[in-house]
């Protein structure tokens, strides 16, 4: 992708501004035929806003849009796919009841009259599927799909419309490990033939790794372009950060108390009503953290809900320090004193239309300090909503901003701070990081350890191998619902745990 | 070629939310002009006539105010409802419920000492129109089936039920029409001033204003209905138990349905019959979404919607214009409420090709 060519897509001097915020401030962006080019910096800095602008989603406040030399009026993203730019975004836009087929071809030219000409269809998408290596079943109904096979039926989609430019939007924050692998050889094989695929994501290995040049942006602008052969992972993350990363986590030596949550023989079903969890055991004491490694879909969504309360486990037993909660009533927990980070933190953790304060009393707005014969005492709530947000640093305007004004990260520190004010004696945190930029995610680590030394006894699902071995005192690996093996982290090996992930035991 | 795009804008600031009902309420009193022209007005003389019938004379004034009150109430029991996002279209069927109660107890509690029979037929009619919602919202909760669908189908099985004991036990003796008895005297409203039909009902719709911004601004109720409506997942996740609130919700929201059957009956017809209310449970989801949902918003497109109906018969009798003008008027008001609503979160661009 020599720079001598002409662009295949070019934005100047873009400015888009939301209320009071400026996303985006006089950006210039250039893409190349047959390049990866990587938008990287940190949730906040304008990446996604920008290729929103690029697909017609947004309409910008200033600047020009060029693609293939001509200039381009985009006011909707029909107008970008008609000039061949597509995106997949990190929420998908599938129809669940539908095939995979079926919601490929909706709103393109596939008819011949009145009915449906599902067979020329159907032979495209092979070829599609053939040629870059996205195998989905084209009859499975899309609900059934895993979110990497969805991520693919998207990414099919926009090949069906015949895109030279595909965005991709954080596609690997989604992905198990081998799913990633299976999407980078997909993008070099489209770049192969002279298509061009910006990859938005604030993982430094990723962007390394697939990328031929990487665009920095920092606060709404353009602070640096690099080609990744003359980069280094190091001046990346100063980059997009703005300072040195802070050095590696430093683990207080706590020695483990007794046990504050027991589970036993525990039994669940998943949403499609097929056994998830076969029989679980496991303990994590006072002052430990546990880290459970393993690929997403093998239970651990059903575990951190049985222990969220929202999943009625069909057998076995929890004990939080002793006591059993009623299983599947949260509030059960709530009581028993569980502090819960759920994964999906937008649709499950947080009331995104209402204000910081509304979310941050979710849990103890009824409790005799906040109410008294069912009136709230605003007083003490204000007072309690704003040492929280002073006290984990929450970048909001205020404690009546609406929730979903906050960035990634502030969302994960209202999580947290709401979780984590009751100070309580377990911790379940289902991939706290997933998807934060590497200050909120060092923020967010430096937390959980605190609550290990203050006594907490800590869960840790992750995905991610680094933050598991990062924090742990002890790993254990989650695989197809039972616990494939347990072991101190000192004495713990990579290969070792990858092994566990792929179901080997020895 | 010059083409409309709708494209979504960023979040208004709040004023708006005060000035965007206002501005519907003022358009559609100028488009207003179209049909009254359309249908021979004189246009000045329509409009003043249209106000001077509802606000010109203190009589008048007055009776704006007992149209509002079943507005109010069921106006109230919608927004109260479609805050918790429990879709109550059946305000009606409440309303008739609390009517029948009313009716039932107001025939036969002669018993009793006088200063109880108001209290009692108050309170039954508030938990008849309560109940009758209950049942939604148990088989919304416990069974999945749609509250849309349930709520408004449930209107034409009270509508029935009404019939049936107005042609039956209820039917007054020796009358071949579908009426009742005569409730008794103890059970009518007083009225609050003199030579007027001022009630106390009134009295009761604008007390349920207070009552219901107190609820959902001050209590633990009002929060969790909040939250359950923003993100059920949400709230369930936090501890709230999302069926009692759900349900309750929906009891209260009856029982100021079944109010404004109570007000109609015992301040205006004094005994049930078939047209007890000529579709105040329907105007509530209008006057609702007029009002945004919030008890003072609803208390304003009440009276908007009074001023509308009680003037067009001064107007009709005095210009010749149908009194239908009001209900054209009041379907102009939604329509026009909900594109400027649409515009609060979307905009047109006009695209040149």
């Amino acid at each position: 992708m020599a720079t001598s060519q002409k662009p295949i897509a070019s934005m100047s001097s873009i400015t888009k501004r939301f209320l009071d915020v400026t996303a985006n401030n006089d950006i210039d962006f250039n893409l190349y035929p047959g390049e990866i080019c990587a938008l990287l910096g940190e949730n906040g800095a304008g990446k996604t806003t920008l290729m929103n602008i690029l697909f017609g989603y947004y309409a910008c406040d200033e600047g020009e849009i060029f693609i293939k030399g001509e200039k381009a009026e985009l006011s909707a993203p029909r107008d970008a796919i008609s000039r061949g730019v597509g995106m997949v975004r990190q929420h998908f836009a599938l129809v669940p009841s539908q095939t995979v087929l079926e919601n490929i071809i909706i709103g393109t030219d596939y008819g011949k009259g009145l009915f449906l000409d599902l067979k020329s269809a159907r032979t495209k998408l092979l070829r599609l599927q053939k040629k870059f290596g996205l195998q989905v079943d084209p009859d499975a109904r899309v609900w059934t799909l895993s979110v990497g096979e969805q991520q693919k039926v998207e990414i099919l989609k926009a090949l069906y419309r015949d895109v030279d430019i595909l965005i991709m939007d954080e596609p690997t924050a989604v992905l198990a490990p081998a799913e990633t692998v299976e999407l980078f050889n997909t993008l070099k094989s489209m770049v192969k033939e002279g298509r061009s695929v910006v990859f938005i994501s604030h993982k430094l290995n990723e962007v390394m790794e697939i990328a031929d040049r990487v665009v920095v942006l920092r606060g709404g602008r353009v602070v640096a372009g690099r080609k990744t052969s003359e980069t280094n992972i190091k001046e990346l993350a100063n980059l997009m950060v703005g300072r040195d990363l802070l050095e590696r986590l430093e683990k207080k030596k706590v020695r483990p108390g007794k046990p504050v949550l027991e589970i036993e023989n525990l039994r669940a079903l998943n949403d499609k009503k097929l056994l998830a969890l076969k029989g679980l055991n496991l303990v994590v004491r006072k002052n430990e953290i546990l880290g459970m490694a393993g690929i997403s879909g093998n239970g651990q969504r059903e575990l951190s809900e049985a222990l969220f309360g929202t999943r009625d486990p069909i057998g076995g037993t929890i004990k939080i320090n002793g006591e059993a909660p009623r299983l599947g009533s949260p509030v059960s927990f709530i009581r028993l004193k569980m502090g819960r980070i759920p994964e999906d933190r937008i649709e499950t953790g947080l009331m995104m239309d209402l204000s910081v304060e509304e979310n941050l009393i979710l849990e103890n707005h009824a409790t005799p300090e906040f109410q008294r014969f069912g009136m709230m005492n605003f007083k003490k709530i204000h007072q309690f909503s704003e040492d929280l947000i002073g006290a984990y640093s929450i970048m909001t305007a205020g404690r009546d901003a609406v929730t979903s004004s906050l960035s990634g990260g502030n969302l994960q520190k209202v999580m947290l701070a709401r979780e984590l004010a009751g100070r309580p004696a377990v911790v379940v945190a289902s991939q706290p990081t997933r998807g934060l930029d590497v200050g909120a995610m060092e923020y967010i680590h430096q937390r959980i350890l605190q609550e290990k030394e203050r006594g907490a006894g800590v869960l840790l699902i992750s995905e991610d191998l680094d933050e598991i071995f990062a924090l742990s005192d002890r790993i254990t690996v989650l695989y197809e619902g039972v616990i494939m093996g347990d072991v101190p982290v000192a004495e713990a090996s990579r290969e070792q745990i990858g092994l566990w992930m792929s179901g080997v035991t020895k | 070629m010059i083409r409309m795009r709708i494209t979504r804008r960023e979040p208004l600031p709040k004023w708006a939310r005060v000035v965007i009902p206002i501005a519907a309420i003022v358009t559609t009193l100028i488009l207003s002009a179209i049909p009254i022209l359309l249908a021979g007005g004189h246009l000045w003389k329509s409009y003043y006539y249209l106000f001077y019938g509802a606000l010109g004379t203190r009589f008048n004034l007055l009776e704006t105010f007992v149209k509002a009150s079943p507005l109010l109430l069921t106006g109230l029991a919608v927004a109260f409802a479609f805050r918790a996002k429990f879709w109550n279209i059946g305000a009606e069927g409440q309303l008739l419920a609390g009517a029948l109660a009313a009716t039932v107890l107001g025939v036969s509690l002669g018993g009793i000492p006088g200063f109880l029979v108001l209290p009692v037929i108050i309170i039954g009619g508030f938990l008849a129109g309560g109940i009758w919602a209950a049942i939604p919202a148990i088989l919304k909760t416990k069974l999945k089936v749609d509250d849309v669908v349930s709520t408004l189908l449930l209107n034409y099985v009270m509508i029935h039920i009404m019939g049936a004991l107005l042609f039956g036990p209820l039917q007054q003796p020796g009358s071949s029409w579908p009426r009742s008895s005569a409730i008794i005297e103890a059970a009518q409203y007083p009225i609050l001033l003199t030579r007027s039909r001022f009630h106390l009902g009134i009295l009761i719709a604008l007390l349920a204003v207070l009552v219901i911004w107190f609820i959902n601004k001050r209590t633990v109720f009002g929060y969790r209905a909040k939250a359950v409506g923003v993100n059920i997942r949400a709230a369930h996740f936090g501890g709230i138990n999302t069926t009692a609130v759900i349900l309750w919700t929906a009891m209260v929201s009856g029982g100021l349905a079944g109010l404004a059957g109570v007000g109609e009956l015992c301040a205006l017809q004094y005994r049930l019959i078939m047209d007890i209310s000529p579709g105040y449970g329907y105007s509530g989801i209008v006057i609702a979404m007029l009002g945004n949902l919030h008890p003072v918003g609803v208390l304003f497109s009440a009276l908007f919607f009074s001023v509308i109906i009680v003037g067009a018969h001064t107007m009709s009798r005095m210009t010749g214009v149908p009194t239908y003008i009001a209900e054209v008027i009041q379907g102009m008001a939604l329509m026009i409420m909900l594109i400027f609503l649409l515009f609060t979160e979307y905009r047109i661009k006009v695209v040149r090709k």
